[in-house]
C-alpha cells in the first residue's frame, strides 16, 4: 500500500536524514537551502539529536566534523557561496575520513549570483573545490521522492566509506512540492548502514589502519581505551603527522581508491528510451526533467532520442558513458552552467561520438522545447 | 631520538602527569626555550590534579606551533584547520558533553583567521577550556606580524616596526561573553597550572591566555635572548590584585595576570541544549 504524502523538497531532505540516522546538524542560513536547517532545528531535539546554527559556513562544516568524530551521523546544508566557504573543512573531512553529508542546494553564481533562482554551477566545485587531490562521491536526485532516497543513500555511503558525501540539489528541487510514497521509507524497508567499529583491543588499535576495503575503523571519540589522533596533515596509521614520501603517497592512493573501487556499486543512473536512440541526452537534476519531456517531443517527430539521467555524478560512470557514446551518433549535454559536466562526458566518450552542449547560467531553467530545438539541429547534422 | 629506556611505570610514579603524554611521539617539534611546553605541562598537571582520566579528555587545535600540542596528548585529539578549532570543539562537545574539551591555540590562530569562531564560542558560553599561547608572532610560518604583536616590534612582515595596535585577548573574551578569563605566563609555571585547573573546573567558556616567549623567531627579530624574554615576563607582569591597587600612571607597560574575570551565574550551553532535548524527546538522547 502506498502511503502518499505531499512534501516540500528541502523538508524531504531533512526528514530523510532523520530516517538515515542523522543526529547532528550544524548549519548557517543561506537561500535556497535554509528550509533544511529550519526543519532540522524542529526535528533533531525531538529525536535526541543536536542542532546548532553556527556563526558562519566554515564553522558549520567544522562542527559537522566534530559531531561526526563524536560518533553521530552528521550533516550540513548550504548553497553556492556557502559551499565555497565550506571547501576548506570539506577537504579536512576527506583527509581525516570523517563521515558526513554536505547538501548543496545550488543557485545561480558565481559570487552571490542569483540567490532565489536555480543553477547547476557547482558540478566541478564538488569534485575539484577543495585544494589537493581527492574523490568525494556526489549524488544528484531528480525529484522529491528521490531527494529522500538519495539523502539516505548519501548517509549510508558516507558511513560505509568513512568519507564526506555531497548531495547536490538545485533551487527548483529544493523548493518544489511533490508526492512521495512514504511506505518506501518505513523502518523495516529502509536499509541503513553504520560505520565500522574497531574489532581489536585498545592496545592494538590504530585509528588509520585500513581494512581490506581500504576503510579504517575508527571508534567514536569518547570510547574508553580507543583514543586517537586526527590531523589534516599527511599521517601514518597512528594518525600522527609524517612527511615520509611513501606513507604520504600511500595515504592519498588509498583515500581515492576506497571511493574509486566502489564505483560499480556507487553508480546509479536512469535510462529513458535509450535502447534504439541515435541521439542521447546526458544530464541530471532539474534539467533532466525537461530533457525527459524533450525526448518524448522528439520521438513524436520521429527523432530517435533517449536520456541518460546521471544520479551518481561522481565518481563518473565512465564505462557507461563510453558504451553510450559507441551506440549513438551524438550526445547532448544540457546543463544550467556554462559547460561543466560536459567535460566529463567528453572525457568518457573518448571521441566515439560528437558531444554537443546546451548551456545557460541566467537563473532560468532550460525548457523542453529548447532542448528539442537543439536536438532537431543535431539531427539535421548542424551544431 | 629514541624513547628513553626507562619503564613507563617508573616515570609515571615520579611524574604522574606523564600518563597524558604520547611519549613515543617525542621529542616535540618545539624550539629550545619555547613556552608551549610549559603550558602543555601545566595542562597535563592540571588534569592530573583534577583526576580526569585520559579517556575523558578531548583536545582540539587549529594550525600553528601551539596547535601541534594534541599530537603529544594521549586522549581524543583533533588537529584541525587554521583558526577553526573552536568550531570542531563545539561540535564534539555538544555531541559528547561528558568529555572535558580543551582547545589549544595560538594568537594568530585564535584571533586573526579564527577571531569569529573565538568570540562566538565565548558568546555561547559552551564548556570549552581554551589555552591560548600568546607569543606575539606567527612562529611556524617564520615570524610574521600577528594581531598581538606589540606596537613597534619587528616581524618579517613589519621590517620597519609594527604600526598596528595589539589585541587585548582577555578584554575581548570578556566582552564576547566568556565566563572565566585568566592570564598566566610561561615563566610562572605553577601559577599557570592553577589557572588552567580552575578553567577546566569552571562550567562554561574558559580562556587562559598564556604569555609565552617565541625565543627563536620573535626573540631574534627583536634582539632578545631566551633569558631576557623569560625575565621580561617576570618583570612586567603583576598579580591582578596588586595591579588593581596600582595608580594609573604606574600601570603603563605592566600586564596584570591571574584570574581577570569569573562569572558562575550564566548557564552553560551544552547543559541548556540537552535539558531542552530531554524536555522535547521525553527522555534520554
Amino acid at each position: 500500500m502506498a502511503k502518499l504524502e505531499l512534501k516540500y523538497g528541502n523538508h524531504a531532505c531533512a526528514e530523510a536524514a532523520i530516517i538515515a540516522g542523522c543526529r547532528f546538524y550544524a548549519g548557517y542560513p543561506i537561500t535556497p537551502s535554509s528550509e533544511i536547517a529550519e526543519k532540522m532545528a524542529e526535528l533533531l531535539p525531538k529525536y535526541g539529536g543536536v542542532f546548532i546554527q553556527m556563526e558562519d559556513e566554515i564553522a558549520a562544516m567544522g562542527a559537522t566534523v566534530g559531531g561526526s568524530f563524536a560518533g553521530l551521523k552528521s550533516m550540513t546544508a548550504t548553497s553556492g557561496p556557502g559551499f565555497s566557504l565550506k571547501q576548506e573543512n570539506l577537504g579536512y573531512a576527506f583527509m581525516v575520513e570523517a563521515p558526513c553529508v554536505v547538501v548543496n542546494v545550488q543557485r545561480g553564481g558565481p559570487s552571490t549570483g542569483l540567490p532565489t533562482q536555480p543553477g547547476q554551477q557547482e558540478i566541478m566545485q564538488s569534485l575539484w573545490g577543495t585544494h589537493g587531490d581527492k574523490l568525494i562521491p556526489v549524488f544528484y536526485p531528480g525529484n522529491v521522492q528521490e531527494i529522500m532516497e538519495e539523502t539516505i543513500r548519501a548517509f549510508n555511503w558516507a558511513e560505509r566509506l568513512r568519507t564526506p558525501v555531497v548531495l547536490l540539489l538545485d533551487e527548483v528541487l529544493g523548493h518544489m512540492r511533490e508526492t512521495v510514497d512514504m511506505e518506501q521509507f518505513a523502518s523495516d524497508k529502509v536499509e541503513i548502514w553504520d560505520r565500522k567499529m574497531p574489532d581489536v583491543p585498545p592496545e592494538e588499535y590504530l585509528p588509520y589502519k585500513p581494512g581490506e576495503d581500504d576503510v579504517p575503523a575508527i571508534a567514536p571519540y569518547g570510547t574508553p581505551g580507543y583514543r586517537g589522533h586526527a590531523t589534516g596533515l599527511h599521517h601514518d596509521y597512528t594518525g600522527f603527522p609524517t612527511t615520509d614520501p611513501e606513507t604520504c603517497q600511500e595515504l592519498i592512493d588509498r583515500l581515492i581508491r576506497k571511493v574509486k573501487n566502489r564505483q560499480p556499486e556507487l553508480e546509479k543512473n536512469e535510462e529513458y528510451k535509450l535502447d534504439d536512440a541515435e541521439i542521447a541526452i546526458v544530464t541530471f537534476g532539474t534539467t533532466a526533467r525537461a530533457a525527459k519531456t524533450a525526448v518524448d517531443l522528439a520521438r513524436e517527430k520521429g527523432i530517435k532520442v533517449g536520456l541518460l539521467r546521471v544520479i551518481t555524478i561522481w565518481p563518473s560512470p565512465e564505462e557507461t558513458l563510453n558504451k553510450l557514446a559507441k551506440s549513438v551518433k551524438a550526445i547532448l549535454v544540457p546543463e544550467l552552467n556554462m559547460g561543466q559536466y560536459v567535460l566529463e562526458v567528453e572525457r568518457c566518450a573518448k571521441g566515439e561520438a560528437p558531444v554537443y552542449r546546451l548551456n545557460r547560467a541566467n537563473g532560468k531553467i532550460i525548457y523542453p522545447h529548447e532542448i528539442l530545438a537543439k536536438i532537431e539541429e543535431i539531427a539535421k547534422g548542424g551544431k | 631520538m629514541s624513547t628513553p629506556n626507562i619503564p613507563m611505570e617508573k616515570i609515571i610514579e615520579k611524574k604522574p602527569y606523564f600518563k597524558y603524554l604520547r611519549l613515543n611521539k617525542m621529542p616535540t617539534i618545539w624550539c629550545p626555550g619555547c613556552g608551549i611546553g610549559q603550558a602543555f605541562r601545566a595542562t597535563c598537571m592540571a588534569l592530573d590534579e583534577l583526576g580526569i582520566p585520559n579517556d575523558k579528555v578531548a583536545m582540539v587545535s587549529g594550525i600553528g606551533c601551539s596547535s601541534r600540542t594534541p599530537g603529544y596528548f594521549d586522549g581524543f585529539t583533533l588537529h584541525t584547520t587554521h583558526g577553526r578549532a573552536p568550531t570542531f570543539a563545539t561540535g564534539l562537545k555538544l555531541a559528547r558533553p561528558e568529555l572535558t574539551t580543551i582547545v589549544f591555540t595560538g594568537d594568530g590562530d585564535a584571533l586573526a583567521i579564527g577571531g569569529n569562531h573565538f568570540i562566538h564560542a565565548a558568546r555561547r558560553n559552551i564548556d570549552l577550556t581554551v589555552v591560548l599561547i600568546n607569543n606575539w608572532i606567527y612562529g611556524m610560518t617564520g615570524g610574521q606580524v600577528s594581531p598581538t604583536t606589540p606596537t613597534g616590534s619587528y616581524a618579517t612582515t613589519t621590517p620597519y616596526g609594527n604600526y598596528e595596535p595589539q589585541f587585548d585577548i582577555a578584554k575581548l573574551a570578556i566582552a564576547a561573553g566568556a565566563t572565566y578569563v585568566a592570564r598566566g605566563t610561561a615563566y610562572h609555571a605553577m601559577e599557570l597550572k592553577k589557572l588552567i585547573m580552575d578553567g577546566i573546573k569552571h562550567k562554561g567558556f574558559s580562556l587562559i591566555e598564556v604569555l609565552s616567549p617565541c625565543t627563536i623567531v620573535y626573540g631574534r627579530k627583536n634582539r632578545m635572548s631566551i633569558e631576557e624574554m623569560y625575565f621580561w615576563f617576570k618583570e612586567n607582569t603583576i598579580p591582578v590584585k596588586a595591579w588593581e591597587k596600582l595608580p594609573e600612571e604606574k600601570r603603563a607597560g605592566k600586564i596584570p595576570r591571574g584570574v581577570l574575570y569569573h562569572d558562575d551565574s550564566r548557564p552553560e550551553y551544552t547543559e541548556l541544549y540537552w535539558n531542552k532535548v530531554k524536555e522535547l524527546s521525553g527522555g534520554e538522547k
